[in-house]
């Protein structure tokens, strides 16, 4: 189904507590991932490749960078004359002093949902790593007669705070809690939801009004006997990242090839900021193996099990294991990284060693020479 | 057009590139891939944007439809502007009847409106098949210097090539003295890279004379430049050192994609100063698998690596299974190479397939008699088959059976 009638709501900064380490200096949707992309592409790709071409970034806080990567959302073909892209900073009014909690951000939204003419509004956060079909969503919801479609996911619950899991029952949504993660298989909230863009308005004017300020149990917990929700089963490649290691695991799930055809698909390709370098230079006596390698990397010596940035330099006699390498890493000659997460522009100065484990990546923050 | 633009480069882009045979059956030399990523017009492009030359008008003519397609709006180069930008200029209909561009000179005359609306100082004539990094804005501040009404890059070439090229004679001011078309005894090693910079007063004269001349071949090279220094115009060589190559065969555009990989070749693609922009098809990071050996060789993004790439340039989404193995060859977007396959000394063109245990070229150590050997070339969309060998320097543009 087409869905040039919905227009999208990306929340960039959900979650930020949830990985500190890469959000201090950046909001959630520009976390980088996966060797050349930053986590908003996912979402922001799946809804114009589902046929939206009217979509509002919600942002909180340190959404310079987020700006930046997003510009004018040319490549996402968003830059146009009728709808495309709006970047939506945190609107606050006098006395409410700053934005809080999702209805309040909602509430600055609600100016941009009430001039576009779609029917329909899809509600997305960043920090779901996924390639989706929102069209398959649209449909499901059409279908069922829902006044809420929730997109869910089968597995252990990631924990992130209140995030909802469901219980079904007829086809429809019977009952939702935002507890802690019981380590069993549940059916939890991707946050990813549709609904008409009119209920979305009453709901959140009704909160608003009534001084709620909680998300999850305020708009959908209360209203489980009135409106009715359904949910959506997401398939495939579908991760949600809830910390630094679960950031680190599912970065390393695309070496295999598997999860690389569900995300990476060519019917549905994920756009991103191009940024024009040359293609990876292989220098003599490297030796690759098992990595995810993006353009623009110089690689002198040995790298295994590892996800390269873009611009990455390997020196020569160096040994890169088990870990992830940010735009413009620099590893001097004969130095040892093994299960490191480092951030953008990091450099590693020659014969150093820094080792962390794969259950406890170390993180080198953005610029930090070592 | 009000605002009036100082400089505005003119890009030849209707060549052929014949000498690169099936390489350019659909498409014109400038669009020919190069370096893994580019295609050769990305280098002038990119050079007049660095330059700060933003009005740039990209004559077209032989098999354009890729060219046009690749060009677009010239948002990749930042020349999707609202004044000047790209455009794309191919021959037209006018009243007088068709004509098609007859040569490098008639191109430029058929399009003196296009120029006049921008109604520019100087105008830069570049070709659109060589790769070269060059910042024209220096060359434009030595027009102006030498108060010159042409300039000519120039480029000392070694002394056995020189008959190749069309040669200078310049004196101590490097004021040009002579010009020597491809002569076989040169006295000059000091050629012309097809680098023009014109005052365009002078050379809208020109252009008319060239025109009303029913002797002239309408070439710049041939005919308008020596008529300007035989009416003794201020005539300038700028000398250039840097690296400069004309693709314009099999063996020189497979050793300029090589060149890349050689640290002691003045052609830095990885510097931000001066970046080499192109279209970036939306494809993940290249994977290097477990069974893979990769050495000394340039990757781009989506390929999928299994077997052995050894001194190698590879494409966008090109894909090496276990077992295969690439060496010293040239591997163009979307080619499959199966397991088992050999691919040597080799410009495999875009979406071929080489199935498993085909042989494609040979290693010049393995030949007999050296003069059988050469670059083998794969065209586009062409499947050899399983076992099937193609031999160095052969050209390939049917399929080649599988051997049972």
């Amino acid at each position: 189904m087409r869905t040039n009638n919905v227009v999208g709501l990306i929340f960039s900064n959900a979650y930020d507590s949830a990985i500190p380490e890469l959000t201090t200096l950046r909001t959630m949707g520009s976390v980088p991932f996966g060797g050349r992309y930053r986590l908003i592409d996912f979402v922001l790709s799946n809804m114009v490749n589902s046929g939206m071409t009217k979509v509002g970034v919600a942002t909180k806080s340190n959404y310079q960078s987020l700006m930046d990567h997003l510009g004018s959302g040319k490549p996402w073909d968003l830059s146009r004359k009728n709808s495309g892209m709006y970047i939506l900073p945190p609107f606050s009014t006098k006395d409410s002093g700053g934005v809080a909690n999702r209805i309040e951000l909602l509430q600055g939204c609600m100016n941009f949902l009430s001039h576009s003419k779609e029917e329909y509004v899809l509600l997305a956060d960043c920090n779901v790593v996924c390639n989706v079909d929102f069209g398959e969503l649209l449909e499901a919801h059409v279908a069922s007669g829902a006044d809420i479609t929730a997109a869910y996911r089968r597995g252990v619950k990631p924990a992130l705070n209140n995030l909802m899991s469901f219980a079904f029952a007829d086809g429809r949504i019977t009952g939702i809690s935002v507890g802690a993660p019981t380590g069993e298989e549940e059916a939890y909230a991707l946050n990813i939801f549709l609904m008409r863009k009119a209920l979305l308005e009453r709901l959140v004017n009704e909160a608003v009004s009534l001084h709620f300020d909680n998300f999850e149990r305020d708009l959908f917990q209360r209203n489980l006997q009135t409106l009715k929700i359904c949910g959506f089963e997401g398939k495939g490649f579908v991760r949600t990242l809830s910390s630094l290691q679960s950031f680190y695991d599912v970065n390393m799930e695309l070496l295999h090839k598997e999860n690389r055809k569900q995300l990476f698909t060519p019917e549905r390709p994920v756009y991103t900021k191009v940024r024009d370098d040359m293609p990876t230079i292989y220098g003599l006596g490297s030796e690759v193996k098992n990595s995810l390698i993006a353009d623009g990397c110089t690689i002198e010596g040995t790298v295994e099990n590892s996800i390269l940035f873009r611009g990455v330099h390997v020196g020569k006699g160096t040994v890169v294991r088990d870990s992830i390498l940010m735009q413009g890493s620099m590893i001097g000659e004969n130095a040892r990284v093994c299960c490191v997460v480092m951030d953008k522009n990091g450099v590693l100065k020659p014969g150093k060693t820094l080792c962390g484990d794969k259950t406890f990546p170390i993180y080198i923050g953005k610029g930090i020479m070592i | 057009m009000s605002r009036n633009t100082e400089c505005i480069a003119m890009l030849l882009a209707g060549g052929q590139g014949s000498r690169l045979g099936i390489l350019t059956k659909h498409i014109a030399k400038p669009a020919v891939p190069y370096g893994g990523k580019y295609r050769i017009i990305d280098f002038p492009l990119s050079n007049c944007v660095n330059s700060g030359i933003y009005t740039v008008g990209v004559l077209t003519q032989y098999q354009p439809l890729e060219l046009n397609d690749y060009i677009g709006n010239g948002q990749p180069w930042d020349l999707d502007r609202e004044n000047g930008g790209v455009h794309i200029l191919s021959p037209y209909q006018q009243i007088k009847g068709t004509a098609w561009y007859k040569n490098t000179a008639n191109a430029i005359f058929q399009n003196i409106n296009f120029i006049d609306r921008y109604n520019p100082k100087y105008v830069a004539i570049l070709s659109g098949d060589h790769i070269y990094k060059m910042d024209y804005s220096k060359m434009l501040a030595y027009h102006k210097e030498k108060n010159a009404d042409c300039t000519i890059a120039m480029l000392e070439v070694p002394w056995e090539e020189a008959p190749r090229f069309g040669l200078m004679l310049v004196d101590d001011d490097n004021a040009i003295t002579e010009f020597e078309e491809k002569p076989k005894n040169p006295r000059s090693n000091k050629a012309s890279m097809g680098v023009y910079m014109f005052t365009w007063e002078k050379l809208r004269r020109y252009l008319l004379e060239d025109e009303a001349n029913p002797n002239s071949s309408n070439d710049f090279g041939h005919d308008l430049i020596p008529a300007m220094h035989e009416a003794g115009e201020r005539m300038f060589a700028y000398p250039f050192d840097g690296y400069w190559k004309d693709v314009g065969t099999i063996d020189s555009l497979w050793e300029a994609n090589l060149d890349l990989l050689d640290p002691k070749v003045d052609l830095d693609l990885t510097d931000t100063s001066w970046k080499i922009y192109s279209r970036n098809p939306s494809l993940p990071p290249h994977y290097i698998s477990p069974d893979a050996a990769v050495q000394n060789s340039l990757i781009a993004g989506g390929c999928e690596i299994e077997g052995e790439v050894d001194f190698s340039v590879l494409f966008s989404d090109v894909v090496v299974e276990k077992g295969a193995t690439v060496r010293d060859s040239i591997i163009m977007p979307g080619t499959v190479v199966r397991s088992g396959a050999v691919v040597q000394y080799a410009i495999v063109a875009e979406n071929a397939v080489i199935e498993e245990g085909a042989v494609v070229g040979e290693r010049p150590e393995a030949m007999q008699n050296l003069d059988d050997w050469g670059v083998a070339v794969v065209g586009e969309h062409i499947t050899v088959g399983k076992d099937a060998v193609v031999a160095p320097k052969a050209m390939v543009d049917t399929d080649v059976s599988a051997v049972r």
